[in-house]
């Protein structure tokens, strides 16, 4: 090791952090709800970093208790790492805890979902411009993947890999692992794939598992999809 | 420009050190400058398959440490004026290996004009299989044609493609090679064994060579000689095929149909 290596640098850079953006003050329903959520995708979701957002609920001037949200955040197994659009006060609050504060002002927030904000608490950065992920390279056992849109993966997806979007799958090759769409809750997501084998298909938390996929034909082009809480698997002919 | 090779498998006991001792001797007998190094920290046995155990003095944890130059722990091979062989530490435990200890190592082979260095990985996937593999240029992955082996390959696929330097850096990825071992066609055609496709299906990887389940792979282990310098015999022979084709040489796979006995060979359809 050269004695003259620089200890340190700083470097910019930018990460896609989930955003919580909360809509009730009632303490006990945001844990729930955030269990339920955090229950979709255990892993993605464990010791993973969070913003939380309270520009709503002040808008109704409805002061949320800084200390006691962070608890319940950290409960659910998520790192509370900022606050957003919070009162001074709160802002006081938080830093006390050692969150920092970002400001409001954001131009990548946009509630594209209007008509149910009480079910939206989690709203992903990146889901504006929510395009498509690309994935060429085969995704081997203990890999794992998640895409704030739609994933598309052009080479095979191995026994033990796990795939996850908030959109749609699509996996043209063999599916062997395990692939959850629409686990932010999005119901109408669907997964496509030209040769299902796979050991867990999910879309917005409704499963079924390789013993329920028994009569499945391999190597033949099939769509999943919800119909209530039925996942349907369907030839594409 | 120096390659340097990994030979890697996740599962233990599939053929890798077999395989390291081959191939390096493979590529030193074609006229490349070879270093072999042993990453099994605490099972050493590559040398004892090159049949170079009585000569080791200083090991690759002494050159890590500073208590050996690089030169004094090479141990250069009794069949092969190419050949160079750093072996491991029975003594320490694997955690004596750093990346920055290792990286220098390789650096000063290449420095040396080695053109292939190739890395014999301990089984797992702990510090020693991560060091063996982060540097690498190629992955030789070596499977048998069994389910807990391929699976376990598919995983260190995934390790060489997330955690490599050559992942972390954002440059081309690591070549991989499936290099399928202990192949038995008769255990196939009963159904006790994978067959090369069913492997090619579950990994989709470039088959480099099918080397046959021999009992010359004993013998020469227990004389000390790399199975390769053993032409006659039949994993000899593939392993020899497996180093052409890497250099670029058009060999057709063998040892992948069933043997035919005296009748298949004057009436088998084939
Ligand atoms: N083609 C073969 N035919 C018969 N036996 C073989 C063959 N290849 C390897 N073996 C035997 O398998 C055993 C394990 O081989 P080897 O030590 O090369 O594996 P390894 O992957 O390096 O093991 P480890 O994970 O412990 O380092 C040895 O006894 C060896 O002789
Ligand atoms: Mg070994």
């Amino acid at each position: 090791m050269p004695t003259n290596s620089p200890t340190l640098e700083f470097k910019s850079g930018s990460f896609s952090v989930p955003i919580l953006i909360l809509f009730t003050d009632d303490l006990k329903a945001i844990g729930q709800q955030l269990q339920e959520k955090v229950d979709l995708a255990p892993e993605f979701f464990k010791n993973s970093p969070l913003i939380f957002d309270v520009q709503e609920l002040n808008k109704l001037s409805r002061a949320l208790d800084i200390p006691a949200l962070v608890d319940i955040i950290r409960q659910s197994g998520l790192l509370p790492t900022g606050i957003r659009g919070g009162t001074t006060e709160q802002n006081k609050e938080a830093l006390a805890l050692l969150i920092p504060v970002y400001s409001a002002h954001s131009s990548t927030l946009t509630s594209a979902d209007t008509q149910a904000p009480k079910q939206k608490i989690i709203e992903s950065e990146s889901s504006v411009n929510a395009s498509a992920t690309i994935i060429t390279r085969p995704v081997r056992s203990g890999q794992r993947l998640y895409a704030s849109g739609d994933l598309i993966v052009l080479a095979q997806v191995s026994a033990g890999a796990e795939i996850m979007a908030e959109g749609n799958i699509h996996v043209y090759n063999t599916l062997r692992g395990r692939a959850l769409a629409g686990v932010q809750g999005n119901v109408d997501a669907r997964i496509f794939c030209s040769d299902l084998q796979a050991e867990l298909i999910s879309i917005a938390g409704n499963y079924k598992i390789s013993e329920d996929m028994r009569d499945v034909v391999s190597k033949k082009s099939v769509q999943v999809y919800l119909q209530g809480h039925t996942l349907i698997i369907k030839d594409i002919v | 420009m120096t390659r340097i090779i990994v030979v890697t498998s996740g599962k233990g006991g599939v053929g890798k050190t077999t395989t390291s001792a081959a191939i390096a001797m493979g590529f030193a007998k074609k006229g490349h400058k070879t270093a072999v190094i042993d990453f099994d920290v605490g099972l050493r046995n590559l040398d004892l398959i090159m049949g170079c155990e009585r000569r080791v003095v200083y090991d690759i944890v002494n050159v890590i440490y500073g208590e050996a130059t690089l030169n004094q722990a090479l141990i250069k091979d009794k069949h092969c004026e190419n050949l160079y062989i750093l072996p491991a530490s029975q003594t320490r435990d694997k955690d004596a290996l750093s990346q920055e200890g290792v990286g220098q190592i390789l650096e000063e082979l290449a420095a040396k004009d080695f053109k292939y260095i190739v890395c014999d990985s301990p089984a797992g996937i702990e510090k020693g299989a991560h060091l063996a593999m982060y540097f690498a240029d190629d992955a030789f992955v070596v499977t048998n044609p069994e389910v807990a082996s391929v699976r376990d390959s598919d995983r260190m696929l995934g390790i060489l493609a997330s955690k490599s330097r050559r992942a972390e850096q954002n440059l081309e990825p690591i070549k991989e090679y499936l290099l399928l071992t202990r192949y038995s066609a008769e255990r196939v055609k009963i159904g006790e064994m994978l067959s090369v496709t069913d492997v090619q299906d579950i990994l989709s990887l470039h088959l480099l060579g099918v080397i046959p389940e021999s009992k010359s792979v004993l013998t020469a282990s227990n004389s000390g000689m790399p199975v390769i310098l053993d032409e006659k015999s039949d994993a000899g022979q593939a392993y020899a095929d497996i180093v052409a084709r890497y250099l670029g040489e058009d060999k057709p796979h063998r040892f992948i149909e069933e043997k035919k006995g005296i009748f298949g060979k004057f009436f088998g359809s084939k």
